[in-house]
């Protein structure tokens, strides 16, 4: 299995880099640039700057300067904010961003995860009802929609918690962040665990161990749950990487100092190093997750061998 | 006069459809004695399979079912399922028909044998272990300690119901109904199996019921016959008696539909028409249809089961001969 995961490793960098070129091409032939304002600079200036992020030079010259600085673990300055490199800008927000999105992912996992569970065993009978009424609620409204909706009843008008801002430590400030990015994810995985967990209560080997007389909670905890997990599983690695670039958006809306501010600002004003450094950091979180998610398919499938 | 294990009473099992009622098995009675090995015998759909689940709990949704079975002065029929939980895997236990899909794939042999032994006899986890070992080399496992650790798909299907035979009869419970246990298995392994049953239940003074459409099984086996049609038992009575002087006319096509090495026909003799659907019985006699001995009663009133001596019973109104060139 440790062969595996290296081979795995190693085949991810055609892949990356065929990710990143593809990043770098798009950008780039999307209008504007990063010196494009309000007021147009003088054309000295203008040249100037270009000359210095090498933005003057042929596109595939730049694609190849980039790509060398990459390998030696360079994301590049920013080109909007001055006298910051990507790679810092990404070390103040990132973490504040993965706290949040993992925050929602645990949560949102286990309360999927337990919602799923009591509706396949109660199938058709009102907590599956429910289920279904809370889940439609969470796939239906976009994020930025319930963000808005939440801020008004629970941040205006009932005083719960706060609408929005951060202090630092406060876990106040991130109860209705985090309820944002996690209904629609709970509201995924329970649809996904209710259906697999029906499937695996129908199945003969469910039926012999109701026959062995162990009990329903064994039942399910010993012999339901683990081949249940695996559509579920598979849903993790993607549904993680939602979380992360929700999270952007979320931060935005309630005003968190996350890495979504300067990746927001960044897309808009074109400002090719932050956007492109944050989108390799997202593909090797998802490259990374995709892994974990097939290393841990094993322990559930034994039949799943890793050569 | 052996011990009776397990008495049924008026057992019925219906299924709730969306607008109507299915009965699967209706007024089923029979009794089960220490060691005996009672075969049900009938084709698909006649309830044979529903009436079995229902005395393990094991019935579908929709499923309910009526009546007694009575394990001592233990009624297992409507006990909820976890009263019931004290008894099946204990002294009622099943064997299911398919090998390749009843076992856990994603659990490893001895998990799954040593839970029972966990359960019911209070063993901690490695004397379960042990235990089961000792049980898969008993029903005949090559390497048991090294197969208990395997996982199902590492298994052949002879091997896998091998495993389903040992799970069975680690408590060594009172009865044991196997539910078409060599249908899914090669033929030479289906004579393996049998004897094994047939060693292991009077080793342990098991009953064994054997739920099977297919006649061969029976005769090398079994002691008692109850052949059903329609959810309800026709006749009654030992093998040998059943095999050589059917007295039902369903008995007797299905023993004439049985293909004999001696006799090589050019074709084989199926009872003609269809088992009836449970939703539309046909009135009187549910076998009316499809029967060259009817008359009239047969198509207005419904034969009762009623014994005819001899411990047979049967339930038909033609008290004449029957023979296999009317029926042919």
């Amino acid at each position: 299995m440790l062969g595996y995961a290296l081979r795995r490793v190693l085949s991810a960098i055609p892949i990356a880099l065929i990710a990143v070129t593809i990043c770098f091409f798009i950008l780039r032939l999307a209008p504007g640039g990063p010196f494009d304002g309000e007021r147009a600079l003088p054309p000295l200036v203008l040249a100037n700057l270009r000359a210095h992020y090498n933005l003057d030079q042929p596109l595939v010259v730049q694609y190849f300067i980039y790509i060398w600085r990459l390998l030696h673990g360079d994301l590049g300055p920013s080109m909007v904010i001055e006298g910051f490199s990507v790679s810092r800008l990404i070390a103040i927000g990132f973490p504040f961003t993965l706290t949040l999105a993992l925050t929602a992912f645990v949560i949102a996992t286990f309360v999927g995860l337990v919602a799923g569970m009591i509706a396949a065993v109660n199938q058709n009978k009102w907590p599956d009802y429910v289920l279904v009424l809370v889940v439609m609620i969470g796939v239906i409204i976009p994020n930025f929609l319930m963000a808005a909706l939440l801020q008004l009843w629970f941040g205006v008008y009932l005083r719960w918690f706060p609408a929005g801002g951060w202090v630092n430590g406060s876990w106040m400030h991130l109860v209705l962040p985090v309820t944002v990015l996690a209904w629609p994810h709970a509201a995924r995985i329970s649809r996904l665990m209710r259906g697999s967990m029906i499937e695996v209560l129908g199945t003969n080997y469910v039926r012999t161990a109701r026959s062995k007389g162990i009990g329903q909670r064994l039942v399910l905890a010993r012999h339901a749950i683990k081949p249940a997990l695996i559509p579920v599983v598979s849903y993790l690695g993607p549904g993680l990487s939602y979380l992360l670039t929700g999270s952007l958006a979320v931060e935005q809306i309630f005003g968190l100092p996350g890495i979504g501010k300067y990746f927001i600002t960044a897309a808009l004003n074109r400002d090719y190093g932050i956007v492109l450094g944050t989108t390799i950091l997202y593909m090797f979180i998802i490259l990374a997750l995709n892994l974990i998610v097939d290393l841990v398919y094993a322990w559930l499938d034994p039949k799943v061998r890793y050569r | 006069m052996p011990n009776t294990v397990l008495t049924v009473e008026d057992l019925s099992v219906t299924f709730a459809l969306h607008d109507s009622e299915v009965h699967a098995v209706r007024d089923m009675n029979f009794t089960l004695t220490e060691s005996e090995i009672l075969a049900v015998v009938g084709e698909s759909g006649s309830g044979k399979s529903q009436a079995f689940l229902s005395i393990m709990g094991l019935l579908a949704r929709n499923g309910r079912a009526t009546g007694k079975a009575m394990l001592g002065d233990i009624n297992l029929v409507g006990m909820n399922k976890s009263q019931l939980d004290a008894y099946r895997g204990k002294d009622i236990a099943m064997i299911f028909q398919d090998p390749m899909t009843s076992l856990n794939p994603s659990l490893r042999v001895r998990t799954q044998l040593a839970e029972v032994l966990v359960k019911h006899r209070g063993f901690d986890k490695d004397k379960a272990i042990r235990a089961a070992i000792e049980m898969l080399e008993r029903v005949g496992i090559p390497e048991p300690a090294k197969r208990a650790n395997a996982f199902p798909h590492e298994l052949s299907g002879g091997m896998r119901q091998r495993v389903m035979i040992a799970m069975a009869l680690l408590c060594q419970p009172k009865i044991l109904i196997a539910d078409e246990p060599t249908t899914a298995l090669d033929v030479t392994v289906q004579a393996q199996m049998l004897d094994l049953f047939k060693s292991l239940t009077q080793d342990f003074g098991t009953a064994l019921v054997l739920i099977t459409h297919d006649l061969g099984v029976v005769a090398g086996v079994a002691d008692r016959m109850m052949v059903m049609y329609g959810g309800r038992a026709v006749e009654k009575g030992k093998v040998d008696d059943l095999f050589y002087d059917p007295r039902h006319p369903y008995t007797l096509g299905l023993l004439h539909s049985t293909p004999h090495i001696a006799h090589r026909a050019a074709r084989l003799d199926p009872i003609q028409g269809l088992p009836p659907s449970l939703e539309h019985l046909p009135k009187g006699c549910s076998f009316n249809p499809r029967c060259a001995f009817r008359f009239e009663r047969c198509l207005i009133e419904r034969p009762p089961l009623t014994p005819t001596g001899e411990g047979r019973e049967k339930a038909c109104f033609y008290e004449g001969e029957l023979s296999y060139e009317k029926v042919a």
